[in-house]
Order: structure tokens, then C-alpha cells, then sequence
């Protein structure tokens, strides 16, 4: 297990550096910095102080150095817009974008795992087609569009729930939560909701899937041989059986689930890091894209990571190949 | 190609959606001549009919059926128009995310050896990261124009085309008629070409169809949040995005009714891709 840990730590030490090094050419090599950073009616002797003082006359090797020293410090620079470091701005929209995403995961996977299974089990029946129906148009329908919807029906309609911000919030390690309090809660609903979609699709067509295939093996004729119930049969092995996928798929959707936060937060004015990246794209904030961007990277080596490890602790056969 | 289409149409819902969408097609490529009026041609419109709701007859003295947006526009105009840009740049997407990454991927299977591990690489890398958020950073680097959001929804996408390019060629170079080919005198970019790419063509086709579905969503999406294209080139992301102000007064149809057109072109696309992944699938077959 060492030897497979060590492995997988240097294997995203590496796609960590290449994403950095693209990140930097595509935000900082692309796009002329200086543009941005100098006013266009400076002097001549401003502008010249300014490109030294930014390292922007040094060649584009060494400038990636400093970028890259900065960075291993934690310096990720300072918003043009704000005028804060960056990863200040970051880490302090964070938490909402956090509770947004985790909310949504776990409806995509405790709602939508338990009405894939029913599906499996009972693939003919008028509610498993409504099911795969409704699955089919979860994956077709843009999130945006659904999030209209939601805010025409339940916000404007019906003015159940709100359609903004964060509501009142509970201050917890330094950092605020909706979830804790029923205003927030009933804010953090209708994005939540809306984000889940997706997931949820993805999770009963994968918990079908699997379950279809285990109720045809020879553990479930076993097991029926046996005497065990149907729910002890589903609970016992189905569940066990198709865990190990939707283990993985759950995990690798949770990164998406962040990245894909960016439309639901801009519909909701959610504000997290979505919406920051989305001002400061429109706001030419280059420091702010850059910062979210390796940010937005290290999430998805990290829980690439964690998701590989997981999946060697469900399941031996890999650590066995990774030694060989 | 007669069996083909004998089992394609015993699915009657294929049925529908394959009619949907040529029907579709050829609304969106008649839109100048079945559009009631230019909604982009300023003298046509009428600010004394903006923001009206559906069925009301304007100045220009015919019922606008989907209603007006801010500006007096018809609404049912601009969407055919919308559809016009947005599946261009579906298929434009699509079929060039199509060629790159059916190229690079049989390229990788052709080739073996160092160019093989680092184009999957690349290609697995991209695939584990979310296409929106790289289309999101190209279109703020490059600039926005139908050009840059055509690389940008390219890149984000090329990468499913040569993950399937790659799996049906490494099938098929194991096959006796690719190792014949190779015997013979011929230059390796025919046996590309000739023999190995018409084999691997069935599945590429399949997420072809899937992925001009999702190229039309992700522009309508870069649209919405105000990223796709400039407003001179409205498409139904931008119709709908205009229409969102207006909703919360309860001037729903301004929003609704573009994406309703969006769902119904996207939904039929999918699930004519569903019956051809069917179809071309040999273990699904009885």
C-alpha cells in the first residue's frame, strides 16, 4: 500500500506542475499582462517601472520560475479589482461554493442511487420508465435552463422559497455556513436542487446499470437458494456489489460539481468562487483567474487522488497490479 | 442500409426525435423566408411592442404567437434565428472536435510507442477535467467571436473523440486485413485513412450526435453567462439570457419560449444518438 501511495503522490505532483505551467501560458502569455496592468495614458518611464517591477521584461522560462516559487509559497498575487490577495479572496468564497456542492452531491447520490436500484430491480415497471424518462432529460436539459424554471416556479410562482444569496448564515470555523440555520437552508434549496440534476441523472443510470447485471449473477440466485428476503438481498449484495463504481464516479463528480457551480451560482447570485471567476473573467482580473484556476486544479488532482486510494481500499486486486 | 433503417424505425419515439430534428434543421435553414419579420433589422421593429406577451397583434398588423422581447422583436423570429446560429455552431463544433480527435486518436493507435503514451495522456488528463471550465478559460483568453468559441468548444471536447478513436482502432490494428495492409508496399497514412478510420467510423458517429447535442448546450451556456457570442450573433443562449431581467415581473415567455426551442433541438438530438449507440452496439444486438 506504501509503494502504491508514493506513486500516486508523485504522480499528481506531476500533472499538478503541468496544469500550473499551462494555466500560466494560457492566462499570462496569451493575453498581453501589461495591457492590463498599466494605464494607457502612463509615461514612457511608468510604463518601463512597471514591467520591471512585474518581471515582465525577463524571458518567459524565468518569469514561470517566480510564478511557480510564488506559488509553492502560497502567493497566488493580488486582485486587480479588489485589491486582496488572492487566495484571501479565494479561501473566503470558498465555503459557500463548498456547501453548495456537497449539498448537491449527496442529493444526486441518496436520492438518485435508491431510485436507480428500484429501476434495476424492477426494469420493466411504468415507474422505472418514468424514472429513465426523467433521467434522459436531466443529462439533455442545459443546468441554466432548469434553473429558470426552478426560479420561475418555486420563487416566482409559487414564492416558496427564495431565488438569491445565501440567506442567514452560522459562523463555524471561521467560515459561514447556510446549512445550519432554516433561512439558509431554504436559500441553499433551489441552487442545490438545481446543481443536483446532473448528478442525479448520472447516478440512477449508473446504480441501474449495476444493479441489472448483479440481479442476473449467480451471488443473487444464490442468495435467493438461500432463503434471504429481497431487501436483504438488495441491501446485502446488490448494494455492495455496485458500490465500488459509483464510489469512483461519485468522487469524480464532485470535482465537475464544483466547476460546474460557475453557471448555477451566477442564475442564484450564489456567492462563491463560481461567480467570482465569472466577474473577474468579465473584469479582465488576471490574477483572480489564474489563483482559481491552479486552485480549482489541486481540488481535482487531491480528490483524483483520495478516489484511487478509496478504490484500493474497496478493492485489493488493484493494490496487487499497482505492486506487480 | 434498407436493415439499417427497418430497425432504426421500429423505435417510434427514434421515430419522432429523428423528424424533430430534421424538422429542426430545416426551420433553422429556411429562417429568412418563413420568419415573419428580420428581428435584426432595426426598421422592423417597434418599441411600442416590446415585451408583449403571446398572441398580441403588433403595429405590423400580424399576431406575434410567442410574444415580443424588450426591444419589439418577434419572438418566434428571433428564435428561428437563434436556432440558425446555435446549430451552426453545434455542427461546426462537432464535426471539427470530430476530426482532430478521431486524427489524434488513431494516430495514437497507428503509431505506438512514445506518441501513443503521450497523446492518451493528454487526452485522459482532459477527460478527468470539466469541459465547461477549459471552454470557460479559452473564451476569456482568446476573446470573444464565433472563431474563438469554435476553438474553445472544440477543446473542450475533442478529447471524447479520441478516447473512442483510439479504443476502436486499437481493436482493429490487431485484425488480419490492417496487418496485410501493413505488409504491402503501401505508405502508413492510407492504411490510416483507407482501411482503419471507415472501421472505426460507426462509434465515432454515435458520440458525434451525443457531443453536437452538448456543443449546442455549452455555447447556449458560455452565452448565458455572457461569454459566448457578441450580441450581433444572437443565439438562443443569448435570447434566453436577455429574457431573464424580465422574468421576476412575471414576463416569462421572453425567457421560456427560447428554451423550450433549446430543450426540444437538444432532447431530439440525444435520443437519436441513444437508437444509433443501439444499433451499432453488437452486444445489445438480439
Amino acid at each position: 500500500m506504501l509503494g502504491f501511495l508514493i506513486q500516486r503522490l508523485l504522480q499528481a505532483a506531476l500533472v499538478m506542475l503541468a496544469m500550473s505551467a499551462l494555466v500560466f501560458l494560457g492566462v499570462y502569455a496569451i493575453g498581453n499582462p501589461i495591457d492590463v496592468l498599466i494605464s494607457p495614458d502612463a509615461t514612457q518611464d511608468i510604463r518601463a517601472a512597471t514591467i520591471r517591477a512585474y518581471g515582465l521584461d525577463r524571458p518567459l522560462w524565468e518569469q514561470y520560475g517566480v510564478f511557480l516559487g510564488r506559488l509553492l509559497r502560497g502567493d497566488l498575487g493580488r486582485s486587480f479589482v479588489f485589491n486582496i490577495p488572492v487566495l484571501e479572496l479565494v479561501l473566503d468564497r470558498l465555503p459557500a461554493t463548498l456547501e453548495l456542492a456537497l449539498a448537491s452531491v449527496l442529493i444526486g447520490a441518496f436520492v438518485g442511487v435508491p431510485l436507480g436500484i428500484y429501476a434495476g430491480y424492477r426494469p420493466d415497471g411504468a415507474l422505472s420508465r418514468g424514472i429513465m424518462a426523467a433521467s434522459v432529460l436531466g443529462f439533455s436539459v442545459p443546468t441554466f435552463w432548469v434553473g429558470l424554471i426552478l426560479i420561475l416556479t418555486f420563487a416566482v410562482n409559487l414564492g416558496w422559497l427564495p431565488a438569491g444569496n445565501r440567506g442567514e448564515t452560522v459562523r463555524v470555523l471561521g467560515a459561514g455556513w447556510s446549512f445550519l440555520t432554516w433561512d439558509g437552508l431554504q436559500h441553499l434549496a433551489l441552487p442545490a436542487l438545481n446543481l443536483s440534476l446532473f448528478k442525479l441523472a448520472m447516478m440512477i443510470r449508473l446504480a441501474r446499470a449495476g444493479t441489472r447485471e448483479v440481479m442476473l449473477s449467480d451471488t443473487v440466485k444464490f442468495a435467493r437458494a438461500a432463503g434471504l428476503s429481497e431487501w436483504t438481498i438488495l441491501r446485502r449484495h446488490v448494494l455492495r456489489l455496485i458500490a465500488i463504481p459509483l464510489v469512483t464516479v461519485f468522487g469524480l463528480e464532485f470535482g465537475s460539481t464544483l466547476a460546474f457551480a460557475v453557471v448555477t451560482e451566477t442564475i442564484f447570485s450564489w456567492p462563491g468562487v463560481g461567480k467570482l471567476i465569472i466577474e473577474s473573467i468579465t473584469a479582465l482580473d488576471r490574477p483572480v483567474m489564474v489563483g482559481y484556476l491552479v486552485l480549482v486544479a489541486f481540488l481535482f488532482v487531491t480528490i483524483n487522488l483520495v478516489v484511487d486510494l478509496a478504490y484500493a481500499a474497496l478493492d485489493p486486486r488493484l493494490r496487487r497490479r499497482a505492486r506487480a | 442500409m434498407t436493415a439499417f433503417w427497418k430497425e432504426y424505425a421500429e423505435n417510434r419515439v427514434a421515430l419522432v426525435a429523428l423528424a424533430v430534428v430534421l424538422l429542426v434543421v430545416a426551420a433553422a435553414l429556411a429562417a429568412p423566408w418563413i420568419a415573419p419579420q428580420d428581428p435584426y433589422d432595426l426598421a422592423n421593429l417597434d418599441l411600442m411592442d416590446a415585451r408583449r406577451p403571446p398572441g398580441f397583434v403588433g403595429s405590423s398588423g400580424y399576431a406575434h404567437w410567442l410574444g415580443t422581447d424588450a426591444q419589439g422583436r418577434d419572438l418566434f423570429s428571433a428564435i428561428l434565428y437563434g436556432l440558425r446560429i446555435s446549430l451552426q455552431m453545434g455542427l461546426v463544433a462537432g464535426a471539427s472536435a470530430m476530426a482532430v480527435g478521431a486524427l489524434l486518436g488513431i494516430l495514437a493507435a497507428h503509431a505506438g510507442g512514445w506518441v501513443e503514451g503521450a497523446i492518451m495522456r493528454v487526452v485522459d488528463l482532459q477527460l478527468s477535467f470539466p469541459a465547461i471550465l477549459l471552454a470557460l478559460v479559452l473564451v476569456a483568453v482568446l476573446g470573444q467571436g464565433k472563431a474563438q468559441l469554435v476553438i474553445a468548444l472544440v477543446a473542450a471536447q475533442y478529447a471524447y473523440f479520441a478516447r473512442t478513436a483510439y479504443g476502436a482502432a486499437t481493436a482493429e490494428r490487431q485484425k488480419d486485413y490492417v496487418e496485410a495492409a501493413r505488409a504491402t508496399p503501401l505508405p502508413g497514412w492510407r492504411v490510416v485513412l483507407r482501411h482503419l478510420l471507415p472501421n472505426c467510423l460507426p462509434p465515432l458517429i454515435v458520440v458525434g450526435t451525443v457531443q453536437v447535442a452538448n456543443a449546442i448546450a455549452l455555447e447556449a451556456t458560455l452565452s448565458f453567462l455572457g461569454l459566448g457570442l457578441p450580441p450581433t450573433e444572437p443565439s438562443l443562449g443569448m435570447l434566453i439570457s436577455n429574457g431573464f431581467q424580465y422574468m421576476m415581473s412575471g414576463r416569462t415567455w421572453i425567457s421560456v419560449y427560447p428554451g423550450v426551442a433549446l430543450i426540444i433541438m437538444i432532447t431530439a438530438i440525444n435520443i437519436v444518438g441513444d437508437q444509433l449507440r443501439d444499433q451499432f452496439n453488437p452486444r445489445l444486438r438480439r
